[in-house]
């Protein structure tokens, strides 16, 4: 049934993977960005299937339509100005009052657009590909937006032209996080179940805490890497676990993850 | 298996990472991404020798694990193991018959995400795992059956168009002529 050279074949490959699992992570990270890098022409050719597609949607859309979105997208715009001049007044305020309480001033966000160009091929993490990278200010760990401003992950493994976001609900990725309620309550935003894309689990809660469904979950600030008050979701439900020493919450992530498209990365958090 | 043949597996194994990375249908679908390596490793395995199996498995885990989370050199050793197993049987395997591919297609779809589990679990990794991670093995498997016959159906046709077709047998034999003589 099996003959020598199917044991000489297994013993190799199992010597190389063994060899390469055992790596200095240095070294396997540079292996791994080296091979991902014969990808990188191909990237091209997935923004331009999303391309096509969008397109197609757009030909596909009646005038009807078009103008009636162009209509919704005006009174939106209208409402986007107003909040604007709004928020540029509070920033003003905020910015005085600091200077007479002796404040240290908050540095404006700088900001850059990615696109998202792959999505992680395995089931049981939660990454996609962008196709910004060291060459345009990127390095790992940098807070990563959807254009509406949800906290959607980190940055991690940056090459020269692309880099990985590990996303809200992966293993690799935890925030600390704080509830919107009255004892302000902080937990960590952890891993999440294989199959819900929308869902994470929120440990580490006090077993005091009074959680309601719809309370809002920002980032706390705590652990350096994520700036405060990012949105991150809402309370679904809660309940007490390790017998009763600690609340774990469910939250519906406010970003869809299987939809993200273009995403924001902020390069000085 | 050719050397062009062989080289043609590895191009193909690149661009199955690239397809699954890139479109995951199935992914938004059913909650699982198909992998397409498994069926690419039965085919190669009933069609090749180990020397190309070995080849595909080795380059198709390390495309896959240059594009995931996973650290490298994770998937080489499940689809070898996969293509190994398979090759080792391959005279026992009636590996024309479309059942028989969905049926060995199923098996390793299904039994190479678990090989990559459980050396993940083994290296330390803490993978996303839980009741729903049978339901994506289960996809996983589904996916694979379904898509052996149509990388043998893929192979064949590159075979018939880039290969030099076969000399056809005439049913002309000289020992059965007839020779007549000088009436």
């Amino acid at each position: 049934m099996f003959k020598q050279s199917h044991y000489i074949a297994l013993g190799l490959a199992v010597l190389l993977t063994t060899i390469v699992l055992n790596l200095p992570e240095r070294a396997t990270a540079r292996l791994k960005l080296g091979i991902g890098s014969l990808f990188v022409p191909l990237f091209g050719l997935a923004g331009s299937a999303q391309q096509v597609a969008a397109k197609a949607e757009e030909l596909a859309l009646t005038r009807k339509q078009l103008l009636k979105q162009n209509h919704t997208l005006k009174l939106e715009n209208q409402e986007l100005h107003l909040q604007i001049a709004r928020a540029e007044t509070f920033e003003r305020e905020n910015t005085r009052l600091r200077q007479m309480v002796g404040w240290q001033q908050q540095k404006p966000w700088k900001v850059r657009l990615a696109n998202v160009v792959l999505r992680e091929p395995a089931n049981w993490w939660r990454t996609v590909h962008i196709d910004l990278g060291v060459r345009d200010g990127l390095s790992n760990n940098l807070p990563v937006l959807t254009p509406e401003g949800f906290l959607i992950g980190r940055t991690a493994s940056v090459s020269l032209t692309r880099s990985q976001v590990v996303l809200l609900g992966d293993p690799n990725c935890r925030v600390s996080a704080r509830i919107e309620n009255e004892a302000r309550d902080t937990g960590v935003i952890g891993a999440a179940g294989p199959l819900d894309g929308e869902m994470v689990e929120m440990r580490y809660l006090s077993r005091n805490a009074i959680l309601k469904p719809g309370q809002e979950v920002v980032t706390s600030g705590l652990g350096g890497v994520f700036p405060k008050n990012l949105p991150i979701g809402k309370v679904v439900d809660a309940h007490q676990v390790d017998y009763g020493f600690q609340t774990l919450a469910r939250v519906r992530l406010g970003a869809n993850l299987n939809a993200l498209e273009e995403v924001w990365v902020v390069m000085n958090p | 298996m050719s050397w062009t043949h062989t080289l043609l597996v590895v191009a193909a194994a690149f661009f199955a990472v690239f397809l699954q990375a890139a479109f995951p249908v199935t992914r938004w679908a059913l909650g699982a991404q198909v992998d397409l390596l498994p069926p690419l490793i039965v085919y190669t395995a009933l069609s090749g020798g180990l020397f190309p199996v070995s080849l595909a498995a080795v380059w198709g885990g390390l495309f896959f694990d240059a594009l995931s989370a996973n650290p490298l050199g994770t998937t080489i050793l499940p689809l070898l193991a996969a293509g190994i197993l398979v090759h080792a049987f391959r005279d026992l395997i009636l590996r024309t018959q479309v059942f028989a591919q969905v049926v060995i297609g199923t098996a390793a779809g299904f039994f190479v995400p678990l090989g990559s589990l459980f050396i993940l679990f083994h290296s330390g990794q803490q993978p996303m795992f839980g009741w729903g991670t049978l339901w994506q093995l289960v996809v996983m498997g589904a996916g694979g059956g379904a898509l052996t016959p149509l990388v043998f159906r893929f192979f064949e046709w590159i075979n018939r168009h880039f290969t030099h077709a076969p000399l056809a047998v005439t049913s002309f034999r000289s020992d059965r002529e007839i020779r007549r003589g000088r009436i």
